[in-house]
């Protein structure tokens, strides 16, 4: 370990924080509650003073890498810039300090600031309604599979729980479908990298749910034919699910309802920039088509005219219920409202187009010296493979490592599946050319040294703090809390 | 690589038949493709198995496998060494490694002999 | 336009490098008739002061806690945040950070995470603890998933004094799984364990139970945690974390799976959320539990250090034989929690906790004296308790508010066989003078804002 565990650093005695005094009469804990209610063992937390805590943490931060730090070109993850304002809205007193059950007439900003806030999803979605509930994108996921088996069942038609998957498709989206009680059932790619229309025909049935798609898909490629296979799975009764993992790419040039998508959820930690927060909390709003509006979680915010307020609606007979306690993560919501004030409508259609630019000029220059499995022109992210080389090649991991020692994050490796080797690189709207150019000249000399001294690569990373890490040995013999000795 | 005396599926599990009961491993091959084995969850004792069905999983760190019966049968003793010891499933797939023990009912059809299993991977790659 | 560099020249070049003529040729694989033929209706780009006061306008809206008192919880808890929690997760290396694929450039995030799975599986008594959950709602859900794919079984009883909101999602989760769900009544403020013989069979995967219960009361947890196991099924408990520095742990009292909000731990209200969900269970099921997991291994020069471990549990692996489609914690939430912890150490959150109760036992006996008031429940409670009223809850409710406070939850929301009936909550946030102002505005002695 670079930093001594916070528990190894802890002396019997010290403290970070004191409170008032109490300040009321003191009445007994043994009258209160029962012995066998109480807390025996004292459970064994650091001790230690404020500015040891503070040092302890500011230590491990510096052991981190972020957006802040550097070029993060993580596919599929859209680290783009998270702006400082984000922060400070999401402090203010009125939005952080409100209680979730406050009388209506005292959060009438948090309601207008919903409202608006799906409204606009709405607009660049090209939906009719959106509920701000889901924590997250798989969740919104979850949230997107049970509207649709909700709508399917008011139909009369229970039985379609087939969910048509893509093979190039994220992980999340099986396992989503396996969480809604759905089966799977997989689509194979065509030698462009897209949905495989025949192999789509054939599955399509009267026990199709849905299908789920990322577009532009996890190549970083758009679905030319998305109007067709819309097609396809609306004839045969079935509904289209819009994985936005993506949606950086298209924002004011093409909108997945426009597409024929029935139901979308968003990042808002990717494509909004309220940050990843080191894996949360995120946010994944769900947008649906009308005929789905009424299934949404409950409760909905509604505009009462006469009253000229906002109000929370839990009379919704339809709706799949809850999809957690209430209302969403909030807090994110003010930072992906306020980025989207920035930016406007024109702003965030340049922030694509420049998503575009970038991606297309740094595949340009990484084709040089990487292979390119799918040809031509890519959206917001694309995938490359490590060249060959005398040794027979070099592993994307090996890439991967050595990037760190050159103060970039990698790329997302090894995936999409079908794709052996890849390297998934999403530079996004915020980077300048310098980084690219300067990240490109690094990935060239990744692979001259892949020719000339292998041995390097395989042993990377050099330069960090801890290099590579047993996660065999972390798996077989899982060490996951520290214990006193 | 692929022992004479055993037969072999083509989910790549190995079994031995001795007296009518059956010991049940995965075979090299199944052990080099899922890389470092980091945990195996094996069927209680007592439990009755139709063929094919699945008795249990072994994970390597990037990888997770189910083991389907070559026959169906019941669990009369398990490898709870692999509990313990996980790495016993990369050292000695044949031998030490090996996941459970079975009175046979009856065997899965289908079941290959080495060569034609040697064919069948070779056919797979 | 902001966030975005590139100069006309360098945009230029780079259109030159790539072979195309014009950013829109970029754009060419989208079919025409798929494209937006018009600008998106949205506001039209605001400066960053403007976007700020637009927004500064929004939250003036809204009436906070630093303008009136709170003496409401029922899931959502004002605690008092040392200010360095704030400081230290401003640190932006944490919070522009991602998920930590990359342990040798994320030892920051994963030791934290590392720390904060420590923290929990000590406050709870449990062997394992995951990295967090959404929430405590998705938490408890995805745990009685967790339970049925344990023991095979397809029904799972819950306390009806679960938290409300925390049963709707649970429902939700489990609907589709063709999971039945049995609710258990309620008696004297507790989740009614004489009638349970009968509910609790073999088929039962588990028992939730939350303590301190919706209500406030604590439930004795040990007894249920008997009668499951009886039945081979597993006890779940959903308890407040704060709590746990003067509470026996769950784990102590023979749960499975503890689960529940974090958000007490010193997050702030935030309208419901971001919050912290924890998981954490014995040490048998660890691969069943849900969500990332930390764990301590080597470097390739035998140096310790931590990665995200035991990944095969979860869908980027098992895809759609995963126990959940997690694929992210609050991460910066359990950061928040674990700073929250080591400031005050065990002798703080157990003042914290003794003064919660010290100060709400205060306003019951006050409040009890009241005309009109009466108690209820005896069972023992740790923060929030009920008070029965002759007045509606409306008409206090609405004479506290006139005068600056926020009163107690009217349980008739949830509960419409309980009629005037009031859910209080005080932590240690609120001082004597504070609650004796609650008492006096209820009794209609003052209007509030006044001294006995």
């Amino acid at each position: 370990m670079v930093e001594k565990l916070i528990f190894e650093k802890s002396v019997s005695g010290r403290r970070g924080h004191y409170l008032p005094p109490l300040d009321v009469p003191a009445c007994s804990v043994q009258e209160a509650i029962p012995a066998k209610l109480r807390r025996k063992k004292t459970p064994v937390l650091p001790q230690l003073t404020e500015v040891e805590v503070v040092r302890h943490y500011t230590r491990l931060s510096s052991l981190n890498y972020g957006v802040d730090t550097g070029f993060y070109p993580l596919g599929s993850c859209t680290m783009k810039y998270n702006p400082k304002i984000n922060e400070d809205v999401a402090n203010l007193a009125g939005f952080s300090q409100i209680h979730p059950d406050q009388p209506a007439e005292s959060v009438q900003g948090a309601l207008e600031l919903m409202v608006k806030l799906q409204q606009y999803l709405a607009e660049i979605a090209g939906m009719d309604a959106f509920t701000l509930q889901p924590a997250a994108g798989a969740h919104g996921e979850l949230t997107g599979l049970l509207l649709i088996r909700a709508y399917h069942a008011a139909q009369g038609e229970q039985q379609r729980d087939k969910v048509l998957i893509p093979d190039s498709a994220h992980g999340t989206n099986p396992a989503t479908a396996s969480l809604a009680g759905c089966q799977i059932i997989q689509i194979p790619s065509n030698g462009q990298g897209e949905v495989d229309l025949v192999a789509l025909k054939r599955v399509v049935g009267k026990d199709t749910a849905a299908l789920m798609l990322t577009n532009p898909n996890t190549l970083g490629l758009f679905e030319t034919q998305i109007a067709e296979i819309a097609a396809i799975v609306h004839e045969a009764g079935g509904l289209l699910y819009y994985d936005g993992a993506n949606m950086n790419a298209i924002m004011g040039y093409a909108r997945p309802g426009d597409m024929g998508f029935d139901v979308v959820h968003f990042n808002l930690h990717k494509t909004f920039s309220t940050p990843h927060g080191g894996g949360g909390p995120g946010s994944g709003p769900v947008g649906v088509k009308r005929k789905l509006e009424p299934f949404l979680p409950k409760p909905v915010i509604i505009y009462d005219r006469q009253k000229q307020r906002y109000r929370f609606d839990g009379e919704r007979p339809q709706s799949i219920g809850r999809v957690k306690a209430f209302y969403g993560n909030f807090g994110v919501l003010v930072k992906a409202f306020t980025y989207i004030l920035m930016l406007g409508g024109k702003g965030l259609k340049e922030a694509s187009e420049k998503a575009v630019l970038n991606a297309n000029y740094l595949l340009k220059l990484l084709s040089q010296d990487y292979e390119q499995p799918f040809a031509g022109l890519c959206k917001h992210e694309f995938i490359v493979t490590p060249p060959k080389t005398k040794e027979g090649g070099i592993r994307t991991l090996d890439v991967a490592k050595r990037l760190l020692d050159y103060g970039f994050h990698p790329p997302t490796v090894y995936f999409p599946l079908i794709v052996a080797e890849a390297l998934m690189i999403e530079p996004t709207e915020t980077e300048n050319k310098s980084t690219l150019d300067a990240f490109a000249a690094v990935m060239a000399r990744i692979a001259q040294e892949a020719e000339e001294n292998p041995e390097i690569l395989h042993q990377a990373p050099h330069q960090t703090p801890l290099s590579r890490l047993d996660e065999t040995q972390a798996a077989r013999r899982p060490v996951l809390r520290w214990k006193a000795d | 690589m692929y022992p004479e005396r055993l037969k072999y599926t083509e989910e790549h599990e190995w079994l031995l038949v001795k007296e009518g009961r059956g010991i049940v491993g995965i075979t090299d091959y199944a052990q080099n493709s899922l890389g470092d084995v980091v945990f195996v969850d094996l069927p209680e004792v007592g439990k009755k198995l139709k063929a094919n069905e699945s008795l249990g999983v072994v994970e390597s760190v990037k990888a997770v496998s189910d083991i389907y019966a070559p026959c169906a049968g019941i669990v009369k003793r398990v490898n709870e060494n692999l509990f313990a010891a996980p790495e016993l499933l990369n050292d000695d797939p044949y031998g030490e490694g090996w996941l459970v023990e079975i009175e046979i009912g009856e065997l899965a059809e289908a079941l290959l002999t080495a060569s034609e299993y040697e064919k069948f991977v070779a056919e797979e790659e | 336009m902001p966030f975005l560099p590139h100069t006309r020249a360098e945009e230029e070049t780079m259109l030159k490098t790539i072979g195309v003529s014009s950013v829109d040729e970029l754009f060419g694989d989208i079919p025409r008739e798929l494209c937006l033929d018009r600008p998106l209706q949205l506001p039209l780009g605001l400066s960053e002061k403007e976007a700020w006061e637009e927004v500064e306008r929004l939250a003036q809206k809204n009436k906070h806690t630093g303008q009136y008192l709170c003496f409401r919880g029922a899931g959502a808890y004002e605690h008092y945040q040392p200010k360095a929690v704030k400081h230290l997760l401003a640190r932006s290396e944490f919070y522009t950070a991602y998920t930590p694929y990359q342990p040798e450039i994320s030892q920051g995030t994963l030791q934290a995470i590392f720390e904060y799975q420590t923290s929990i599986c000590e406050l709870t008594g449990m062997g394992v603890a995951n990295a967090s959950h959404y929430d405590g709602a998705t938490a408890l859900a995805e745990a009685a998933l967790m339970a049925v794919e344990a023991t095979g079984r397809s029904k799972i009883a819950v306390s009806s004094l679960v938290h409300p909101e925390y049963r709707e999602t649970l429902k939700t989760y489990l609907f589709r799984r063709g999971v039945e769900i049995i609710e258990l009544p309620y008696q004297e403020g507790l989740t009614a364990v004489d009638e349970l013989a009968g509910v609790l069979t073999n088929d039962v995967a588990a028992v939730i139970i939350q303590s301190p219960n919706f209500w406030g009361s604590i439930e004795d947890l040990a007894q249920f945690a008997e009668l499951i196991h009886q039945q081979g099924g597993l006890l779940i408990a959903c308890c407040d974390p704060l709590a746990l520095g003067v509470l026996a742990s769950p784990g102590e009292l023979g749960a499975d799976i503890a689960v529940g909000e974090g958000q007490s731990l010193g997050l702030p209200l935030s309208f419901g959320g971001p919050y912290l969900g924890f998981m954490a269970c014995q040490e048998k099921y660890v691969r069943r539990l849900p969500g990332r997991i930390v764990g301590k291994t080597v470097d390739r020069l035998g140096r310790e250090g931590f990665v995200l471990t035991l990944q095969a549990r979860e869908q980027h692996i098992r895809r759609e034989k995963a126990g959940s489609n997690i694929c992210s914690n609050q991460s910066l939430c359990a950061l928040a929690a674990a700073i929250y912890l080591a400031l005050l150490g065990p002798q703080g959150l157990e003042e914290v906790g003794r003064q919660c109760w010290q100060k709400s036992h205060y306003a019951k006996e006050l409040l009890a004296e009241l005309p009109g008031v009466s108690l209820p429940f005896a069972a023992p409670f740790f923060q929030e308790f009920v008070v029965q009223t002759a007045e509606a809850p409306a008409l206090i409710n609405q004479r506290l508010w006139e005068a600056g406070i926020l009163g107690g939850l009217d349980l008739g929301r949830y509960y419409p066989e309980l009629e005037n009936y009031l859910l209080l909550c005080v932590t240690e946030m609120r001082t004597k003078e504070e609650i004796e102002q609650l008492v006096e505005v209820w009794g209609g002695v003052s209007g509030g804002k006044t001294h006995f």
